[in-house]
């Protein structure tokens, strides 16, 4: 697999030479494969959003630098531009950035301005309705009369409409309700095999971005604390918990279980694995 | 970007000009105006420079500070000055074209900068020095005589609050919405003045969408919490005037009646 998106030694300084100097990120230096579904951890203020904001270009590196299939995104004004419609990001509760008077306009909102010709929008449109789970029938009506959770699907579908070949979600289930979280869930992962895009994801529960991620980054203070499979990472409990994050709530079972004496291995973070691991437990190796 | 502006003047400090009661700053500041306006000639506007840098040391705010808030008002100042430096009539002192300048053009054109200069620093110090809170409450205080005619002092002063504690806010939702509407491809630098314009409205529409929601949430906690008006409503900081509230009014008298007099006598 070759890498889409490189980000290297990459470092961001807010308010430069006032009293609120700060530095967001420092030294960053990650390759995230194509095809690949990356989630990103980190506790608040470690810098996921502004991490997450240098990849389309919206943030300038203050140092280092962002590559899109191993060249850099800063190369020259067009190919900035060209990044954000490459690579798409979905903000923290997108549905505050609807302003169109249909479902349909706001959808196409990020077609249009690629350029593309109305039969092409047209077929984006709903293509990525269907996508993002929101119904054709609500298309023609203004995004104002829509839940919360609808409202979400659409900006979400105004994103997946460009067709980036990169998509970076920042917390999507942030504020929707258990059922709500599992169908936008399902929806990403669903939209992911069906065109092979790229996921990155940021995410508080670690209960989510275990069962779908392919690779995690776990952010501290602006750096790199870790990156590894799931099952590296969540080993690591201890160090998480001191840097005021947690583990899947089945991990933390398993890993009490182990300490128990228990012969189960710890880095279980799936309800599934941990499943057939108790039966073979109880069963001896028996299992329907 | 936006945060960068630093909208809330505020600098935060325990000199005797912080310590002030907000309601005395804002009598001085209102009697510093007036003689500002009183004053003819170099002598007046030397007493009224000696009164504001004697603040401004107590303060301990640094000139640069200050001289920043002078900096949009840069081509007002030259717009001024040049005015009445070519349309004063007197005694000429240069001739070309259609432009002639006096010496009266000169000194009016030097009075008025002086004076627009020490307008802006003047109440430039007061917001430095007093926080908006502070200074919402002191203006609700002054103005309450005004509640006798039914002018509803406490919902404007109420209105002053909330207005500036959204602002920074807003500002941080301004910022958010402008990135996802870039995140869209939307494009704000390029483009004729009406192109730009019409860039304009992804980022109005869900601004006035959030501030309406905003108010909407503010009002039903409120609400909640029992909010009728200002009738009947108690303080938890009161203000009171102390001795050095009344030294500082004695002095801004001081400052009225010394431009006052030399007025009289044309200095």
């Amino acid at each position: 697999m070759a890498a889409t998106i490189e980000v290297r030694n990459l470092s961001h300084t807010y308010s430069v030479g006032t009293p609120f100097q700060h530095d967001a990120v420092k030294h960053l230096s990650f390759t995230v494969e194509r095809g690949e579904f990356l989630g990103i951890i980190g506790h608040t203020g470690s810098g996921k959003s502004t991490l997450i904001q240098h990849l389309n270009g919206l943030l300038k590196p203050t140092e280092g630098d962002v590559l899109l299939d191993g060249e850099s995104i800063w190369k020259d004004k067009l190919t900035t531009r060209a990044a954000r419609f490459r690579v798409g990001l979905v903000f923290q509760y997108p549905e505050y950035q609807l302003f169109e008077d249909t479902v349909f306009q706001d959808i196409a909102f990020g077609p249009k301005n690629m350029g593309l010709k109305e039969a092409e929008i047209r077929q984006r449109v709903l293509r990525a309705a269907d996508f993002a789970g929101v119904d054709r029938s609500v298309l023609d009506k203004s995004p104002f009369d829509l839940s919360g959770g609808q409202k979400r699907r659409v900006a979400i579908a105004g994103v997946i409409a460009m067709e980036p070949e990169v998509i970076v979600f920042d917390e999507p289930t942030a504020g929707l309700d258990p059922a709500g979280c599992a169908s936008l869930l399902e929806n990403i992962r669903a939209y992911r095999q069906a065109t092979g895009a790229t996921i990155l994801m940021v995410s508080h529960s670690m209960d989510d971005v275990a069962r779908l991620a392919d690779r995690l980054l776990v952010l501290n203070k602006g750096q790199v604390e870790m990156m590894g499979k799931p099952s590296e990472i969540f080993t690591r409990a201890q160090r998480l918990r001191e840097i005021g994050l947690n583990v899947p709530q089945v991990t933390t079972l398993f890993l009490r279980l182990k300490e128990l004496g228990a012969p189960v291995d710890p880095a279980t973070y799936t309800v599934e694995d941990a499943l057939e691991q108790l039966l073979r437990l109880k069963g001896g190796g028996r299992r329907a | 970007m936006l945060k960068d502006i630093t909208l809330g003047q505020y600098f935060p400090g325990d000199t005797v000009v912080h310590r002030l009661d907000p309601r005395t700053k804002l009598l001085l500041v209102i009697v510093y105006i007036v003689a500002l306006f009183l004053c003819k000639w170099y002598v007046s506007y030397a007493v009224a420079l000696a009164f504001l840098a004697l603040a401004v040391a107590l303060s301990r705010i640094r000139l640069k500070a200050l001289f920043k808030g002078l900096k949009p008002l840069i081509i007002i100042i030259i717009f001024t000055a040049l005015l009445n430096l070519f349309y004063s009539e007197g005694r000429v002192l240069v001739e070309f074209w259609i432009f002639k300048i006096t010496y009266e053009g000169i000194q009016n054109a030097f009075f008025l900068v002086l004076r627009i200069m020490l307008l802006v620093m003047g109440t430039f110090l007061l917001t430095y020095t007093t926080s908006p809170i502070a200074l919402t409450d002191g203006l609700e205080s002054l103005l309450s005589p005004l509640k006798k005619i039914r002018f509803p002092v406490h919902e404007l002063a109420m209105m002053m609050s909330i207005a500036l504690r959204f602002i920074p806010t807003l500002i941080e939702e301004t910022d958010k919405i402008i990135s996802a509407q870039k995140a869209r491809g939307a494009d704000f630098e390029t483009g004729n003045i009406f192109r730009r314009a019409k860039a304009l409205i992804p980022i109005l529409v869900p601004l006035f969408v959030s501030a309406f929601r905003r108010a909407d949430e503010l009002a039903t906690a409120m609400e909640c919490r029992c909010y009728h008006g200002g009738k009947g409503r108690t303080k938890l900081k009161q203000l009171h005037y102390r001795g050095r509230d009344v030294i500082a009014l004695l002095l801004g008298a001081l400052l009225l009646a010394a431009v006052i007099v030399l007025r009289q006598f044309a200095l």
